[in-house]
């Protein structure tokens, strides 16, 4: 992936967090992708969330596999270590980071693409391993690094660039996950700032994988008319569920806007989003519901947005495994090798 | 051939019917006997309702590859009587259920047929169906007993441990093996011209197969994460690793576990988790075959350019595609040499047995830390699968782990700067961090084109001095792998080279051609990629014979590749038809080779 390096500027009235890290100190490399693209705006809520949850990024380590959504793990978090790994593998290559090293904070950064076509399996498996780690998907419906095809979320009759339309039935990652059992699967928007943070929050701090699929407009190849991965359709079809600032973590989360029942905000181009608020009685905690919710929103194309399943205190990857605390690359080779006198006692069964 | 402790037996049975016990007793009990011994089991893909065979083979002079040709085969498998009975060498004995006639047209003059009534025995004696199925294995074992002479105290004994805590268990069983006992002695010249007598020959010997010994050598190196997708024929690895960990490596306080078992959804996720553990900084392994390699090459790749330790094992079985899951082969060696799309060269371990398993998996988990690579154990179901009888595994307590160079927080902080894939001491290995470290020392693994610093590039010489690099490092492991196994004869001109599960097999026709006045020399290749002393043999030979099994010559090929040598001068003798290597094959193949020669 390119990468081109920012300069170093100070700013000296900049906050900082009890770490003494700006938000500066969380970015990255200069980012490559297209001017407008909803991923930069993921990378500047994740930037956000890291320093509002005092992340130290040293014990961080951000995964991802290929496509544009894998190239911003480069965008941010530059005193992290990055694995990006190959297509549609992340998901594989983290369970053995975390089999390894479990004191570790996991960010794993997906598109749609990378996780519901050639990634589905290894994303699948993850979810049922619970692998603890925040899984984001970066959703545009399109593959934009090889210029606009159809990705496996695309929905049915949505266009391509060029006017084709796709007939195949869309992948929704937060149906999936809900119905393999995931603990945490939530939605939001790239342009959503004010919900997206929290919600990133929140999975970072959950006790599982913590899966946010991110509606995340592609303006080069998916934000057109006849997408319904556009800013525009994706304004006009959301419908957010639950404020997730319940969620118990170190920080108060606020979100703005709570009151109103519809709030229109003016695009770029022009276009008016909207915004439905969230439902008092929805339960995140009924993974029936949740379903049944999703899928209605999406048989009334719309996009249900929000915390739409939470379930802590599941047993994780590495609570079934039933490993020790401390994580396994800590322990010294003494305690790992069972000696000579081991050896030689075990031998005379082999007799 | 045959004589006193040298023959060899076979059992011919179906799978699923429990006689795989009653056949690791007799070899077991002929092993306690102080006599060397092989087995080696032919079992079908199946689990119930298949042909399936062991071959017991008794060596005073400790020839451990499979027989040539049985002795004496006990054929209780009426689906494959007819060819069982052909296999028996002239004046050998076939013992056979004479609870039911055996038909005209199979009896051969020049064999004896041993009729036991094993049915009828078992209806009688038992009263499960249970009991008469599994136990009949307990009655032709009793049975051999007599004909071989084995001693039966032993017997006894191994029962007694066996059954230790199921009484009931334990007085069928010796019924059983008394009424086979009782019978031959009442019927047949008990015992036999070719039988057993005690030695003393395996008193610092074990009975192991591979998978095991390369589990508890991934025990022994070190290695706490572990991932695999079931293939036969190197499930057991895992089964064994997993065995010996929870033995050695569980708290007893908490009942925590110091290592992690992920059976992954298939063998890109195995190879990925073997990968991420090893970039984290633990001793990692992937246990598979040759498909599970085949759909690993793009996360071998990945390894490769990005520099990340990890240990494959490969069981090697018969290929292509499926193949014959449940047959050996060393049809793999190209594919491990260079795995993976784009210029790559990988590190591979080739034991002959499973003592070599146990060292060399322990050498392999060196070899990828020190190397910051993939390297492979290649390994085969005959190996890994079978029984042998090898030196006892020992253990040196100064062993120290090479984990490479991994630069901590306090060697970072006297660095000016940190550079991953930075050249520093000449060697073509840079030093590395894992996760977690100063954040000076945070850097991003790229499967894309990356410059010394691991930042992007698409400029050619900062793409260039990063493979260039990796060229040198790999080149220069070929000191570091095992050396090749030499033995040298005055005045031989002849080289056999082989590699792997072979090396039984070519010694014993290395001793039989000397009797026939060819003198040769020997070279076991146990290490890739090859280093001086296995192009210096191949030049200090007239002829060369590359003995391996595979149908293409892929060893003969990567020397050829590899050294230089020209291919066609060295001459192939394969042996792909699935079965581990006889030294008959290897005879047969150098004296036909020479008599073209010469004609």
């Amino acid at each position: 992936m390119t990468s081109i390096q920012k300069p170093q500027v100070r700013h000296p009235g900049l906050p900082k967090n009890t770490l003494g890290y700006t938000k500066r100190d969380y970015e990255g490399a200069m980012s490559t992708l297209c001017a407008g693209c909803g991923h930069d705006s993921v990378t500047a809520a994740l930037i956000q969330a890291f320093w509002e949850l005092d992340l130290p990024p040293n014990r961080a380590a951000k995964m991802s596999g290929i496509g544009c959504s894998s190239k911003t793990t480069a965008y941010f978090m530059k005193q992290s270590h990055g694995f990006n790994s190959v297509h549609g593998r992340m998901p594989s290559v983290t369970s053995g980071a975390s089999a390894a090293n479990r004191g570790l904070t996991y960010i794993g950064i997906s598109g749609d693409g990378d996780s519901l076509s050639i990634g589905m399996g290894q994303l699948c498996h993850a979810i049922r391993r619970n692998v603890r780690m925040l899984y984001v998907i970066e959703n545009n419906g399109v593959y934009g690094l090889t210029k606009g095809q159809f990705s496996a979320s695309a929905d049915i009759g949505s266009t391509s660039k060029k006017g084709e339309a796709n007939v195949q039935p869309p992948i929704d990652p937060a149906l999936l996950a809900l119905s393999l059992g995931a603990t945490f699967v939530a939605r939001s928007f790239s342009g959503d700032k004010t919900q997206l943070v929290p919600i990133l929050k929140a999975g970072l701090m959950h006790d599982g994988f913590a899966l946010i699929d991110v509606i995340s407009p592609c303006v080069s190849f998916n934000d057109h008319e006849g997408s319904t991965k556009s800013y525009r359709f994706t304004r006009e079809h959301e419908v957010e569920m639950t404020e997730v600032d319940f969620v118990p973590i170190r920080h108060e989360i606020t979100t703005a806007d709570s009151d109103a029942a519809v709030t229109a905000v003016q695009m770029h181009d022009g276009t008016v989003m909207r915004f439905r608020k969230t439902d008092e009685g929805y339960d995140p905690n009924d993974r029936e519901k949740a379903y049944a919710h999703v899928r209605a929103c999406q048989m009334a194309g719309e996009v249900a947005t929000g915390l739409l399943f939470i379930q802590r205190g599941g047993a994780d990857m590495h609570a079934v495994a039933r490993t020790v605390e401390r994580p396994l690359v800590e322990l010294p080779y003494s305690e790992l090798c069972p000696g000579k006198s081991a050896l030689d006692t075990l031998m005379d069964s082999y007799r | 051939m045959s004589g006193i402790n040298d023959f060899a037996f076979k059992m011919a049975t179906v799978n699923g019917t429990g006689s795989a016990s009653a056949n690791s007793l007799l070899m077991q009990a002929i092993f306690r006997m102080g006599i060397p011994v092989a087995g080696k089991n032919i079992f079908p893909s199946n689990i119930q309702g298949l042909p399936t065979w062991y071959e017991v083979r008794v060596s005073a002079a400790g020839y451990m590859a499979r027989p040539p040709e049985v002795d004496l085969i006990v054929a209780l498998n009426t689906n494959t009587l007819a060819k069982d009975i052909k296999t028996v060498r002239s004046g050998g004995y076939v013992m056979y259920d004479s609870s039911w006639p055996i038909p005209e047209e199979l009896r051969r003059a020049d064999i004896t047929f041993l009729g036991v009534p094993f049915g009828n025995m078992c209806a009688e004696a038992f009263e499960r169906d249970r009991d008469r199925t599994l136990l009949r294995n307990i009655v032709y074992t009793g049975a051999l007993g007599a004909l071989l002479n084995i001693d039966h105290g032993v017997i006894s004994q191994m029962l007694t441990e066996k059954f230790a805590k199921k009484k009931s268990l334990l007085d069928a069983n010796a019924k059983a093996i008394q009424m086979g006992w009782d019978f031959a002695t009442a019927n047949f010249p008990c015992p036999l011209p070719f039988h057993l007598e005690a030695m003393d020959e395996t008193k610092d010997k074990v009975i192991i197969d591979g998978n095991t010994a390369c589990g508890l050598g991934a025990v022994y190196a070190g290695a706490t994460v572990g991932a695999w997708y079931p293939i036969t024929p190197s499930t057991s690895l895992m089964e064994a690793f997993k065995g010996f960990c929870e033995k050695y490596r569980v708290d007893k306080e908490t009942g925590l576990r110091k290592f992690c078992i992920l059976q992954a959804e298939d063998e890109l996720a195995a190879a990925g988790i073997t990968i991420g553990a090893g970039w984290a900084g633990a001793r990692s392994f992937t246990n598979t075959s040759g498909p599970g390699i085949s759909l690993m090459q793009e996360f071998l790749g990945l390894a490769y350019y990005t520099e990340i330790p990890g240990v494959f094992f490969d069981v090697q079985r018969t290929g292509p595609s499926t193949g014959m899951p449940t047959r050996t082969q060393q049809a793999d060696l190209m594919m491990l040499a260079y795995a993976s799309h784009g210029d790559t060269k990988h590190l591979i371990v080739f034991p002959a047995n499973p003592h070599e398993c146990f060292t060399l998996t322990v050498e392999a988990f060196d070899l990828a830390e020190r190397f910051q690579t993939p390297v492979f154990v290649a390994s085969d179901l005959d190996i890994g699968m079978n029984d042998w009888m090898v030196p006892r595994l020992q253990w040196d307590e100064n062993y120290v782990a090479d984990r490479g160079k991994v630069l901590n927080n306090e060697q970072l902080a006297a660095l000016p700067k940190f550079s991953r894939y930075l050249d520093v001491d000449g060697d073509g290995v840079a030093a590395r961090t894992l996760p977690g470290s100063d954040p000076k020392g945070a850097y991003f693994v790229r499967g894309s084109g990356h410059d010394k610093n691991a930042a992007y590039t698409e400029d050619s010489d900062a793409y260039k001095e990063v493979v260039d690099r990796i060229r040198r490092k790999i080149d220069g492991a070929a000191t570091s792998v095992p050396a090749p196994v030499i033995i040298r004869n005055p005045g031989a001109e002849i080289g056999l080279i082989t590699i792997g599960g072979c090396d039984a097999a070519v010694r014993e026709a290395m001793d039989r051609l000397k009797e026939q006045g060819f003198h040769v020399d020997f070279m076991r290749i146990r290490g890739f990629p090859f280093d001086t002393p296995v192009r210096d043999f191949i030049a200090e030979h007239e002829v060369n014979f590359v003995i391996e099994q595979n149908r293409d010559g892929q060893l003969r090929s990567l020397l050829a590749i590899e050294l230089g040598v020209p291919r066609d001068a060295m001459v192939a003798v394969l042996d792909y038809a699935g079965m581990p290597l006889t030294a008959k094959f290897v005879i047969d193949a150098v004296t036909a080779h020479f008599a073209g020669v010469t004609a």
